[in-house]
């Protein structure tokens, strides 16, 4: 057998092994999911404005993102985060809660590799490309505002 | 009432990451970096703030108001002071984000047990 009607074998048994998801319930769910995590950032940050009135809107937003990955953070450990993940997809990935949560969940699925190689290695799985390319994009974006 | 913003603005995003992963079987990694991305090009071209005033949470909680920090940084280092700005302005904007998130992973990895993902 050739190599590409082997690929091609090989894809469709993927293909019919890969769980299907129904699309809309699950946009339906990562919707409204996704939608109220947004509303809880929104409360939290007019919360945080409410009680301290002088605090810059920089600032207050900064605070309420760190409550907001504070929160994902600990859900993951409690374990509830990943069970709202596989109901909603999208709608916990693609929040600030979802980088958190994709920290926290491989430090905990690797601590018993070590604290080293497990836990401080495995943390940036995915925020490590997150990070590296959000850097590499903001020097770019600034060296082209630095020769406009 | 803006909260019906935030929500409704909000959740088109998310379903629009899951859209991707339902068509495409993308890695939420890939779906990560392709928002923090959009949210650098959309904040370079100065689209970002006129969405952020209307949308508030609603496009600065998804990933995207990450990057779109990351190139404001940028740009308002650069502006100061030149050169460096470029290579300071992008890590100073997100630092508190990143320490938080490296901060209580760290913490809630110690505390908690570890656990197989299923």
């Amino acid at each position: 057998m050739d190599e590409k009607k082997r690929n091609e074998a090989y894809n469709n048994y993927v293909k019919a092994k890969i769980p299907k998801t129904k699309p809309w319930p699950s946009l339906f769910n990562s919707f409204w999911v996704g939608g109220l995590i947004c509303v809880l950032g929104q409360g939290i940050n007019d919360l945080i404005m409410l009680w301290f009135p002088n605090m810059a809107e920089q600032t207050a937003w900064t605070y309420t993102l760190v409550v907001l990955i504070f929160l994902a953070s600990f859900l993951t450990g409690l374990g509830v985060y990943d069970r709202i993940g596989k109901f909603a997809g999208g709608g916990s990935i693609v929040p600030i809660t979802g980088f958190s949560n994709s920290i926290t969940s491989p430090a905990l699925e690797f601590k018993n590799e070590g604290i080293i190689y497990g836990m401080c290695v495995k943390m940036f799985t995915i925020a490590g490309p997150v990070i590296v390319v959000g850097i590499i994009s903001s020097i770019i974006v600034g060296l082209i505002y630095l020769f406009i | 009432m803006y909260y019906l913003w935030v929500f409704l603005i909000g959740g088109l995003i998310c379903a629009f990451g899951e859209l991707l992963i339902i068509k495409t079987n993308i890695t939420s990694a890939r779906i990560l970096v392709l928002f923090v991305l959009i949210g650098v090009v959309l904040e370079a071209f100065g689209i970002f703030d006129p969405i952020s005033d209307f949308a508030r949470a609603g496009i600065n909680t998804p990933i995207i108001g990450f990057g779109a920090s990351l190139a404001k940084g940028a740009i308002g280092a650069v502006k100061a002071r030149g050169l460096i700005g470029a290579f300071t302005g992008g890590f100073e904007a997100t630092a508190a984000g990143i320490a938080a998130a490296v901060g209580f992973a760290f913490l809630f990895g110690l505390l908690f047990k570890a656990r197989t993902k299923k």
